[in-house]
């Protein structure tokens, strides 16, 4: 495997690259969603950022990545039992990839060579405690939605079928990226994404040379280039510890609950999550900022990221959500 | 040779040479050709560079590409035989009908080269019009897009360096340097181009060192930087740069004399060394003094013909939706009521029937020679596969009277209507397209989709006015659905117009003669589509709309002032019963 990218190295994409730092800091966000065109670093961002996340620890052998010899299920009977330190699972979860793949199933295998019934976990296993990337999930086909779908709200994956009954932990950060040309994202999906980001190409031609001239170092000169850019990584990885262990400090007064609730009901937004996830992002946002308290500030940074994929779309309003997002933020936090 | 530009074959070569030199930048090409000797020659050519190479069909399976269970072996063998995938062993993955690949195939591919485990792929492109052509996704990675279309036999002559010369300048490869000035000036030519993805400027830089190394220069020159964007920018250029037409043109002349010295020099490359040393060092020195207008020009003289069209019409979008497009393949046929299971080679995407299995395996254990220990003697041909039955996406095509003045108003309603439907298309799992006629002719201005996105952009200007044409407007719809019919959807169409048809199909205005013209295409049409309606636009109700919504088989209904969501509600109601 070569060495991916270095996440700190990649040239704008501002608010890309927030969203992906919050949900490093607080995995309860949910998610990102990367909407934008071919070519735009959405992939070089999520391996960047595999790369860049700081390590978790987890019993060896155990295939959901638990973080103590007694959270290991009882199917995997676990023998290697020592607690290890591993990179945080970054799971691809291919278009083709069928249900079996994905939840676990009987294990064929034995089931015909030894005929035992035995679970082989899937790709929700291993992701646990991690990230679950789908490439071009706008593609995705609609029974894989439907798993993740119950899978992501709940963070437990129930698999029922030939005869087992399985139920084991499936907390990761669902990370989606895809092209809006080429299909749009069922509604229901797109609610389970904590953010959402529109990326396009820098429209700025020092951005776009800039972004040429790393690429190139990268591959021509990729020593001098990495030790560069990895002790920058190294930093980004500090500050987000450090916000992880500041998180549960951060406070935010009624005036701010206030402004959040004010400005999902200005924008009308489907449900509370709007709110919630709002919240949790700011919270995140300040302590990645290392300050105690959410400022709205804090709240009119996070807005765009936070809600702009729950409003009902309106199919004859030609003004984009995000339009519509800064205008209430305006409007609400002044 | 054709005088004013290196020859498509030479060009082809050359690129072929660099991709051999730079594998794992330049990740590969796609070629365009139909099925034929020169096609063949190009295989031939492909055959001779270095490495190992695959053929991969479209339809290959995950097991194949990225390893798994050998089912049979292990079956036979009685433990666990795994196969390795293609992913696992480096080298050239060559794709034929590569048109055919699947957004799912492409995306894969996509991973397996982002990887860095030393793949290439090379797609043959058979597409026969400008709409079939490989995944976006994946024409996007690749460096280098050759079309050989129309080319003769007898012009493929130049052929590749030899084995020894590309692994020497594979051994020279690190060592090339790139002025500083050549990374700006590729940005911005791409940014000129309207080349959005900054994939391209990287692959642009990567086949310069690649084709520097090739010429044993130790530099990156001007003729090195000109002959890469020629081989990268072309396929993807959306837009012409606007440059003043003098200068433009004075520059294009330069471009083509250098591009003809080039061309000249082409096949006898690798041993004129000392030429294309002293080549270079000119073009250096004029490098200084022109600006990027030359490399400007060197991509415009070799832009594909359809870009003006595509500039006029002022959507990237039309760059085909149907190669990526999600329609096709949701035919759902792995959810829904279950049937029952059939035997069949499990490929990683059928899940097995372990029952139906054991079931088949059963009556036949008696005859099968017992083992020591297994209780159960299971031969590849009892499995059973499992398979489901799914109803497949309904496709609304809506054909669309944009006649005379009058009917401006009814195409905006359209307009509307279509943006309604598709904003709840993913509930309703309805694709939507639109067919429009008018003048002497009928067009489909937005071919199905269920992306607002694009439809909003395809739907921002519709021309209207002219004579009525039904006829030529069925038999477009007819055409449409026959092909989404083939594709797996279900299509439906709501037809608003006022059945009054004055256009004949040979497009000459005869009313008596367009009338039975339309009665025929409606018969026509409804071979294929299972529901419908006529809506009836004219003021007052008129009998022509009764009487073709007769042929079609259809409800007519007479809509004379509605608007985009009554258009929308009363389409629902028709095809919901």
């Amino acid at each position: 495997m070569k060495t991916p990218f270095p996440f700190s190295a990649i040239v704008g994409q501002d608010q890309m690259k927030r969203a992906m730092i919050l949900t490093a800091i607080d995995p309860g966000i949910g998610g990102v969603l990367v909407f934008g065109d071919r070519g735009t670093g959405k992939s070089t961002a999520v391996r960047a950022l595999a790369a860049l996340l700081p390590s978790i620890r987890a019993v060896r052998g155990c295939p959901v990545n638990s973080a103590n010899p007694a959270d290991c299920p009882e199917w995997a009977s676990v023998s290697d039992l020592e607690v290890t330190e591993r990179p945080t699972p970054m799971i691809d979860l291919p278009l083709g990839v069928t249900e079996d793949r994905v939840t676990g199933a009987l294990d064929i295998e034995r089931a015909l060579t030894q005929g035992e019934k035995a679970f082989e976990p899937g790709l929700l296993a291993r992701a646990n405690r991690g990230y679950l990337y789908i490439d071009e999930v706008n593609l995705l086909e609609d029974h894989i939605v439907d798993l993740l779908l119950d899978v992501a709200q709940s963070g437990q994956n129930a698999v029922e079928r030939e005869g087992l009954s399985i139920r084991h932990d499936a907390r990761f950060v669902l990370v989606g990226s895809g092209n809006p040309e080429e299909g749009e994202l069922r509604p229901q999906l797109l609610d389970r994404f904590g953010l959402s980001v529109e990326v396009t190409s820098p429209d700025n031609i020092d951005d776009r040379i800039e972004v040429i001239r790393r690429r190139h170092a990268f591959e021509t000169d990729t020593d001098n280039f990495l030790t560069h850019w990895q002790a920058e990584d190294a930093k980004l990885c500090d500050k987000i510890l450090t916000a992880r262990s500041a998180l549960p400090n951060i406070s935010s007064d009624d005036g701010i609950l206030r402004a959040c609730a004010q400005l999902c009901l200005t924008l009308g937004a489907d449900g509370l999550r709007g709110e919630l996830t709002l919240l949790r992002a700011a919270r995140a946002f300040a302590a990645f900022e290392d300050t105690d308290q959410v400022t709205r500030g804090h709240l009119s940074a996070i807005a765009p990221i936070a809600l702009s994929h729950r409003l009902r779309r309106d199919p004859l309003d030609e003004a984009g959500s995000t339009a519509r997002v800064s205008r209430a933020v305006a409007e609400v936090l002044g | 040779m054709t005088g004013d530009t290196p020859h498509p074959w030479a060009r082809a070569m050359r690129a072929m040479a660099a991709l051999a030199v730079d594998t794992d930048t330049l990740k590969g090409m796609t070629i365009r050709a139909r099925a034929g000797p020169v096609r063949q020659s190009a295989e031939a050519a492909l055959a001779k560079l270095p490495g190992p190479k695959h053929l991969v069909h479209p339809s290959v399976t995950d097991t194949q590409l990225f390893g798994g269970l050998n089912i049979s072996a292990s079956v036979a063998e009685g433990r666990m035989v795994h196969d390795a995938g293609l992913s696992d062993r480096p080298g050239m993955l060559v794709i034929p009908m590569a048109e055919r690949c699947s957004p799912g195939l492409a995306v894969r591919l996509g991973q397996i080269l982002d990887c860095g485990h030393g793949h290439s792929l090379v797609l043959l492109d058979e597409g026969a019009s400008p709409e079939e052509q490989a995944p976006a996704a994946l024409l996007d990675r690749l460096a280098f897009h050759i079309n050989l279309t129309g080319l003769r036999w007898s012009e493929a002559s130049v052929s590749l360096p030899a084995p020894a010369d590309i692994e020497a300048a594979q051994k020279r490869l690190p060592q090339i340097t790139v002025p500083q000035n050549a990374l700006e000036s590729l940005t911005f030519l791409a940014a000129r181009f309207g080349i959005d993805s900054l994939r391209a400027p990287l692959l642009a830089i990567a086949a310069a060192r690649a084709l520097a190394s090739l010429d044993h220069a130790t530099q990156v020159s001007e003729a090195h930087l000109t002959e890469a964007t020629e081989l990268v920018y072309p396929a993807r250029a959306t837009t012409f740069p606007q440059a003043p037409v003098e200068a433009e043109a004075e520059a294009e002349a330069e471009a083509e004399a250098e591009a003809e010295a080039e061309a000249e020099e082409n096949p006898a490359r690798p041993e004129t060394q000392e030429d294309t040393k002293n080549e270079t060092d000119g073009d250096l020195g004029q490098g200084e003094t022109l600006p990027g207008e030359m490399l400007i020009a060197a991509v415009a003289a070799l832009l594909p013909d359809g870009l003006l069209d595509r500039v006029t019409a002022k959507s990237r979008s039309t760059k085909p939706a149907s190669g990526s497009g999600a329609g096709a393949r949701r035919r759902g046929n792995r959810i829904g009521r279950p049937l029952p299971s059939r035997p069949g080679h499990p490929d990683g995407r059928a899940r097995i029937d372990v029952i139906a299995t054991l079931r088949a395996a059963i009556p036949w254990q008696a005859l099968r020679p017992k083992q020591d220990h297994s209780r159960v003697k299971i031969y590849p041909s009892d499995i059973r596969l499992r398979r489901f039955e799914d109803r497949s996406d309904r496709l609304v095509i809506f054909i669309v009277d944009a006649s005379g003045s009058a009917a401006m108003a009814r195409l905006a309603e359209a307009k509307g209507a279509i943006e309604l439907l598709l904003g709840q298309a993913y509930a309703r799992r309805d694709h939507v397209a639109l067919v429009a006629f008018r003048g002497t002719t009928a067009e489909t201005l937005l071919p199905p989709t269920r992306s607002l996105v694009q439809a909003k952009r395809r739907l921002a200007a519709l021309p209207g006015g002219g004579g009525t044409p039904l006829a030529a407007g069925l038999e477009t719809a007819a055409q449409l659905a026959a092909q989404s019919r083939d594709r797996g959807l279900s299509p439906a169409f709501a037809l608003l117009t006022d059945g009054r048809a004055n256009i004949a199909l040979d497009r000459t205005s005869n009313r008596a003669q367009a009338q039975s013209d339309a009665q025929r295409r409606a018969a026509h049409l409804r071979m294929f589509t299972l529901q419908g309606c006529v809506i009836d636009t004219a003021p007052r109700s008129s009998p022509e709309a009764t009487s073709l919504a007769q042929a079609l088989g259809v409800d007519c209904i007479a809509l004379p002032r509605a608007d985009a969501q009554r258009l929308s509600k009363a389409i629902d109601q028709v095809l919901d019963a």
